[in-house]
């Protein structure tokens, strides 16, 4: 028996943080080893809000709908449990962050507001203004920093994790890590470790995410033998602004709120319209709204993947605004007090572009986003005979959990707008009760295990350091990066075809190669950012390998995986997760079949829909929340 | 040049500061996150020497996430969305300056250690304490809309640290905490359950690292990307506190807890 449960996490972001409250609160000791403060994380970027279906609109939305409905989001590709669980868990953990002073938006009469987002019928968004992760962070890192403060969390900010060490069994019993400062490496021990390290879109370069989410904490897992599943799936938010440094997220909320997309209408023009018809670009001169024309039940707030494909088709038939990939994003016509409610990004429109979107039409365009794949995990159902013996969120690598935006659970083919948010905390709580039933099962701890295993792992670290500090080759790691990332986002983003991605995996195969031979701009220990982004790169190198090939193996059309040449979804080949497994020369490819339990699938329709009453079937009656 | 600009940069490690210059092609979109990111691609200072990339704090680049704090030509801002030709247009001048922030301790270049806001943010119990994380059934207790718009503001500090950069009253010869802690301190004082634990906020504010620092300069308020009415925080905790003080002067003292 473990007496004393000693707990890693690495990630300071929602789901991170949520683990280490809900563990903090059982009497585990947490190490919380994050890259920047945890008050900075990524999850500070989502904007628009957190999808709870607890019908305070009194629209008749229930749990079982927005299961219903991310389900269908998703394309089908989801498990169905962990969603189903998921949205039962919502209300409650709403009500938990109220308590916690969260300042959602309110009605008149003092209770929560909601707004309505992409992919459903119903006003089912709780938020803050349009900065609503950053205030589900905040009310969670000021949680954290209480339980800190009585000394259940320690905190290792400016910190890396590098390698997982696993006992002479197989079980996770620390991390190497090292000191961003200094370089300086050491060894965490613990009996469990939790990884919360978010998405990878930096192997895009130009995405919405933070400079952080490189993926490498998964990266370097996945090279030691951690399942990666559904890799291919990459979600393009259909409202960004582009830049040199990023792409800048214009939040779903706007088309909330009231939003609309339009270009200048081209009569002579003609495209192919969801019913396969062809239909006029709408009329020479006036405005076209083409996602209210192409689907009139969903408008402007068709699901992200869809919005996406939209957008560039219209671009690529030659109707973007000025003649370049872009569309106009219009609040100009919103009434104040709904402009109020987007300010924070209004805001930041202005201030990169330098026009008012009150006064001016938006212009914007599709970038990466966010990365429905990730590590894969365990989820035995509520009613599964052997519930009690496994654990959810737990990945391949027996001890190892893995939460948040880098797994692979929830979202499926594509994420509905607004669940990441639910998806990271529920996942966060989940783990924050998996991970001391996990320890209490335990015959021995960490204590007992020999400290070769630690010294070994530790040693291989330092090897590598070594080895990579003293690089002098002539290619430079930055400019690997531009290469790589400017592959990917041409052709393993919104559209796919095979002979590009062949070429794709070609050219990435080909940048491992130069990869050996960088040289170090810098080659000291102080904050040295080269060396520590070289070592991350190694890892991107192989994660865009997983995308690419998954990618050109899936051939069917499924939420984000879009393929021309393969135009329908084709549920007898392709209802099946995506297995990569760590190879030297690329990834070994495997499937699983998909949990479908609750829902068939149906064809996916946003051209004319109405609120339905979904049944779901086979709902265990002894589900029980993680709080 | 008309076509090309210059960071000046003050780099370099604690005790040995030095200003280097870079120079890049200017472009329509270039901000000083996207000009660093050219000097690690291509790290030759303006003189055509070979140096190292310059190294600075970064995060989500969308003015959010409080990362990347520096000096822009003397202010303290993010460099996110200092965007490089509004300043080529407004200073009439083609070299803009870079340089650490000057009250927190220098780590290396423009990066520096900010977790001493951390800390204060500890000692002033920035956070609402509630009893568990359980679903009890029910909400907090409701909130209108102005007020939940006044907790909103307050809530979007994040923790960038330009307000302490500006406050001249934040010094070697002051313990002086800075205005972003007395501003959280309303924060959850103003939240209804916040509110319960109140006077040991208040407390806080009366140590000397406290309110007493404050110089009414009014420097924070002009910096804070975020616009937070943080004068008007300074001044409600100013009072709220001398309220607290002088409570505790006339109560019982096991009453103090």
């Amino acid at each position: 028996m473990v007496k004393k449960k000693e707990v890693i996490i690495v990630g300071g972001g929602l789901a991170g943080l949520a683990t280490a409250m809900k563990l903090a609160e059982q009497d585990c000791h947490v190490k919380l080893v994050s890259l920047t403060k945890a008050r900075r994380s990524h999850s500070v970027c989502a904007q628009g809000g957190i999808n709870i279906a607890v019908n305070l609109k009194g629209e008749g939305d229930s749990p079982i709908i927005h299961a219903y409905d991310t389900i269908k989001g998703g394309d089908f590709l989801a498990n169905q449990p962990p969603i189903l669980e998921m949205c039962m868990a919502g209300p409650g953990i709403l009500r938990i962050f109220d308590r916690m002073g969260c300042p959602f938006n309110r009605t008149l009469e003092g209770h929560i507001d909601f707004r309505r987002f992409g992919g459903t019928l119903y006003n089912r968004t709780a938020f803050c203004g349009a900065s609503t992760g950053q205030q589900l962070l905040y009310a969670l890192d000021e949680q954290v920093r209480r339980h800190e403060a009585k000394g259940k969390v320690e905190k290792f900010e400016n910190h890396e994790f590098l390698y997982l060490i696993l006992d002479r069994e197989g079980r996770a019993r620390g991390i190497v890590l090292h000191d961003l400062f200094d370089l300086k490496l050491s060894v965490l021990k613990a009996d469990a470790v939790v990884i919360a390290t978010g998405g990878l879109g930096v192997v895009y370069k130009k995405s919405t995410m933070s400079t952080f989410c490189t993926g490498a904490a998964n990266g370097r897992l996945y090279m030691q033998g951690m399942k990666y599943a559904n890799g291919e799936f990459i979600q393009i938010h259909p409202t960004c602004i582009p830049g040199l440094d990023k792409m800048r997220l214009m939040s779903e909320s706007i088309r909330g709120e009231g939003g609309r997309v339009w270009v200048w209408g081209d009569s002579s023009k003609q495209m192919e319209f969801p019913d396969k018809s062809m239909q006029p670009c709408g009329k020479t001169g006036e405005p076209w709204y083409f996602l209210e024309e192409m689907y009139p039940a969903f408008g402007n707030l068709v699901p992200r993947d869809i919005g996406s494909r939209e957008v560039t088709r219209v671009c690529e038939a030659g109707l973007g605004v000025d003649g370049k990939m872009q569309v106009f994003l219009d609040v100009t016509h919103l009434p104040a007090e709904k402009q109020h409610k987007l300010e924070s990004v209004l805001e930041i429109y202005e201030k990169f572009t330098g026009d008012d979107p009150r006064k001016k039409p938006m212009k914007i365009f599709p970038a990466v986003h966010y990365s429905m794949g990730g590590a894969w995990v365990d989820w035995p159902a509520a009613d599964d005979p052997d519930r009690s013996t496994r654990f959810r969120q737990m990945t391949n690598l027996t001890g190892c959990f893995n939460v948040g935006e880098s797994d692979y659970q929830y979202h499926g083919a594509n994420r509905l707008g607004a669940n990441s948010l639910l998806a990271c905390i529920f996942g966060g709580l989940v783990t924050g009760i998996e991970v001391p039933r996990y320890i209490g099962g335990l015959e021995k701890s960490f204590e007992d295990v020999p400290e070769e295993v630690f010294g070994e792992a530790l040693a291989i670290e330092e090897k590598k350091q070594k080895e990579c500090l003293k690089k002098s080759g002539p290619e430079n790691v930055f400019k690997l990066h531009d290469e790589l990332a400017d592959w990917m986002v041409r052709y393993a983003s919104v559209k796919r075809d095979n002979p590009d991605l062949e070429k794709t995996i070609v050219k990435i195969k080909e940048i491992r190669e130069r990869y050996k031979k960088i040289g170090l701009e810098d080659q000291g220990t102080n904050v040295n950012q080269t060396y520590v982004f070289a070592r991350q790169f190694e890892t991107m190198i192989e994660l865009a390998l997983v995308i690419a090939k998954g990618a050109l193996l899936r051939n069917e059309f499924r939420g984000a995986h879009y393929k021309p040449d393969f135009p329908e979804r084709d549920d007898k080949h392709w209802l099946k997760t995506t297995i990569a497994l760590y190879r030297e020369e690329e990834p070994d490819i495997s499937y699983e079949p998909v949990d479908i339990r609750h829902l068939d699938p149906i064809q996916r329709d946003y051209t004319h829909a109405k609120k339905v009453k979904p049944h779901l079937k086979n709902i265990p009656s002894n589900i029980q929340l993680p709080f | 040049m008309e076509n090309s600009y210059t960071l000046k940069v003050y780099r370099g490690l604690p005790g040995n500061q030095f200003w280097e210059e870079f120079e890049f092609s200017r472009h329509p979109q270039a901000n000083v996150i996207s000009s660093l990111m050219e000097i690690q691609k291509n790290p030759i200072n303006k003189m055509g020497e070979k140096t190292t990339p310059v190294v600075w704090e970064q995060g989500c680049l969308e003015e959010v996430c409080g990362s990347c704090s520096m000096l822009v030509n003397g202010k303290p801002r993010q460099a996110c969305t200092a965007l490089i030709e509004p300043y080529i247009r407004e200073t009439g001048s083609s070299t803009i300056t870079l340089a650490p922030f000057t009250k927190f301790p220098l780590v290396r270049d423009l990066y520096v250690n900010r977790t001493r806001m951390f800390d204060a943010l500890k000692k002033v119990r920035g956070w609402v304490s509630i009893d568990s994380v359980n679903d009890i059934g029910s909400f907090g207790p409701p909130v209108s809309p102005d007020v939940q718009e006044a907790l909103y503001v307050l809530s979007t500090c994040m923790t960038c640290g330009c307000c302490t950069e500006a406050c001249p009253q934040v010094n070697e010869k002051s313990p002086f905490m800075g205005p972003q802690a007395m501003s959280q301190i309303r924060l959850f004082n103003s939240n209804p359950t916040g509110a319960l634990e109140k006077s040991k906020r208040l407390r806080a504010a009366l140590d000397e690292d406290g309110i007493a620092g404050c110089g009414n300069a009014q420097n924070c308020v002009k910096v804070c990307p975020k616009n937070i009415p943080l004068t008007e925080s300074l001044a409600v905790i100013g009072r709220e506190a001398s309220k607290q003080a002088l409570s505790d002067f006339f109560s019982l003292p096991d009453a103090k807890k």
